[in-house]
């Protein structure tokens, strides 16, 4: 064997408050990288629009200064809708984060696994029968994540639950709620199935504040539990008895991460409907950016808030008059971005 | 070590996964400051046995004492800083790097915000010195060799610093020399830093020259403890492993030689029943 330099990991380390840790320079660089990117398609969105607002006045519409105008459309229109798409990103991407580190399965993400499924099927019998009870389409949205997740863990559990049974039963709830939600929409009426396909492909269309402020209050509670769990999570990645043998309770920590994993997703999709494909894919792409060996739930939560702004903004923008649907765009910019990752990856060597 | 002699006892102990009973009614002092092989054939409960030891599985009946308190009455993380268990053949996730892995053995010592301390970073590198990785460290573990890793998982269990460690099997899966050099460690480890060890392990001959007591078991009980040269006669083998055999001095380490005695490529002089 070559004599190799020993390599000396960064970090680093305070007296006082005794806080210290390892520095992951890449992560760091990648994390910055997509905030500022994020910050940037948040400005553009804002400016671009059936009336083009300059960068400058939209600064002073956001501070609630300048032509009154300008902050009504910036405000009250602009706002609602951009702010919905990065927190409904930031929730879809941490919450598969937190899913596909539990499982040590990129497979296992919400969208697979039935939960935006679940949420779909409840959306889409209320719009079908026409009756909602008197809960609006946000909260039975929730409801019906809630329940598609109780119903995967119900079945799963077996004395505990492991990760490739979660992804089995949840692939089967899947279909589950994916049938009877095709069934509803084929024995519905036209308009009625319209409308239901518009909210199942994930829409920010007319967001206003009041989507907007449930989904900020649910991430301020459930994004510090998420990372909160976060350290016990990197011990479960080594499997159930090595992470119980090095002190974490692997099914109180499980059932916390899932418990938060679910209420982000069933928020987020109250908020703008099932988005395809961004709890998937974000966590896969922040992953392969910061070269790190799990999803990195900050890093997720920037990427997966990016690719929901950007998607909207270029389907407000591809066709002139007509607003795409925000899902469809994710869909086609996302897998080949993925790919792309996916391949470079192998080509490099370094597995997936 | 702060307590270089931990009493680790199990007693009336039964366990079972579902309904299925796997060790009945056990009683183990796990002798302090030494080396304890559990031998068995498969599926006599050795494994579920270690993983009680380690409150993996909660008992049926009876209990597992360290220092006289039941172990379910302890706090996870306390028990995790006095007692480490490196289970059969685990998995990294793909990329993880040793250095990464290694730490990730400090993590009962660690906080959600102090995760790189001066005793965290001594614990790691001693760990990686002692298992001789430390120009692996930075390095993914899964592009290593199935002794390079192994060497990288024990070196986690060691970074955790615990008076008591028990290995499941820590030689599967890997070639003979390979098998000789990771059991030389765990000795090290029992010799240098006195840590208490207990080890299941498959091959007799092996367990007969390193351990220092030795569990022999059979359907969830203990047929037999005591030293490798008293527990391992052809009568004892016979009755745990359904094998006739002799038993000799191994040359090199003077300690028993399992020899079996197959139904073939048996020598006249051999006596056959």
């Amino acid at each position: 064997m070559t004599a190799r330099e020993v390599p000396v990991p960064r970090y680093f380390r305070l007296a006082l408050p005794p806080v210290s840790g390892l520095l992951r320079p890449r992560l760091i660089a990648v994390c910055l990288g997509l905030t500022v990117a994020t910050f940037l398609v948040v400005c553009v969105s804002l400016s671009v629009g059936d009336f083009s607002i300059g960068l400058l006045d939209v600064v002073k519409a956001v501070a609630g200064t300048g032509d009154p105008g300008n902050v009504l459309i910036i405000r009250e229109l602009r706002m609602p809708r951009v702010a919905t798409g990065l927190l409904v990103g930031v929730a879809f991407a941490l919450s598969g984060a937190l899913f596909q580190t539990m499982t040590r399965n990129p497979m296992a993400s919400p969208d697979v696994i039935g939960l935006t499924e679940g949420s779909g099927t409840a959306v889409v019998a209320a719009i079908m029968l026409g009756w909602d009870g008197g809960l609006g389409l946000q909260t039975l949205g929730l409801l019906g994540g809630l329940a598609s997740a109780l119903l995967v863990y119900a079945l799963a559990w077996r004395g505990g639950t492991t990760g490739y049974r979660i992804i089995l039963i949840g692939i089967g709830v899947s279909w589950m709620c994916t049938s009877a939600t095709d069934y509803l929409i084929a024995r519905g009426g036209e308009f009625q199935a319209q409308a239901a396909l518009g909210w199942l492909v994930g829409n920010l269309n007319g967001r206003g504040w009041d989507q907007t402020v449930p989904l900020a209050i649910a991430l301020a509670v459930l994004v510090p539990i998420a990372l909160g769990l976060g350290r016990l999570m990197r011990t479960l990645q080594l499997g159930d008895d090595v992470a119980g043998g090095l002190g974490t309770p692997v099914q109180w920590v499980r059932l916390g991460l899932m418990l938060a994993g679910v209420g982000l997703i069933a928020f987020g999709t109250a908020a703008a409907g099932p988005i395809a494909f961004v709890s998937l894919m974000a966590p896969q792409i922040a992953q392969r950016l910061a070269g790190t060996a799990w999803p990195p739930p900050v890093t997720s939560a920037v990427t997966g808030g990016l690719v929901v702004v950007g998607s909207d903004l270029v389907a407000r923008t591809l066709l002139p008059g007509t607003e795409l649907p925000v899902g469809i765009i994710t869909g086609v910019l996302g897998a080949p971005v993925l790919l792309w990752l996916l391949i470079r990856a192998n080509r490099a060597g370094s597995g997936g | 070590m702060e307590n270089p002699a931990p009493d680790l006892r199990a007693s009336d102990l039964t366990l079972a996964y579902d309904d299925a009973p796997v060790v009945s009614e056990l009683d183990l002092v796990v002798p302090p400051g030494r080396i304890t092989a559990i031998v068995g054939a498969n599926a006599c409960g050795k494994s579920t046995l270690l993983r009680a030891l380690a409150r993996l599985l909660t008992p049926r009946h009876g209990a597992v004492h360290l220092d006289g308190r039941a172990l379910r009455s302890l706090p996870t993380r306390e028990l995790a800083q006095r007692l480490g268990i490196l289970p059969q053949g685990p998995v990294a996730p793909d990329g993880l790097t040793v250095l990464d892995l290694v730490n990730r053995g400090r993590s009962p010592h660690q906080t959600w915000w102090r995760q790189w301390s001066k005793a965290d970073q001594s614990a790691v590198y001693a760990a990686l010195a002692a298992t001789d990785i430390t120009d692996l460290a930075d390095r993914p573990v899964d592009e290593l060799s199935g002794g390079q890793r192994q060497r990288a998982w024990i070196a986690m269990a060691m970074a955790q610093g615990t008076e008591v460690l028990l290995l499941d099997e820590p030689t599967t899966y890997l070639d003979m020399a390979h098998q000789i050099d990771v059991l030389d460690l765990v000795t090290d480890l029992n010799r240098r830093e006195g840590r208490t060890i207990v080890m299941v392990l498959h091959d007799l001959n092996q367990a007969c020259r390193y351990a220092d007591h030795m569990v022999a078991m059979k359907s969830g009980r203990i047929v037999a403890e005591g030293d490798p040269a008293g527990v391992i006669t052809a009568a004892t083998v016979e009755d745990v492993f359904d094998l006739r055999c002799q038993v000799t001095t191994d040359p090199v380490s003077g300690t028993p030689l399992v020899i079996p005695i197959s139904r073939h490529h048996t020598a006249e002089t051999v006596p056959r029943d």
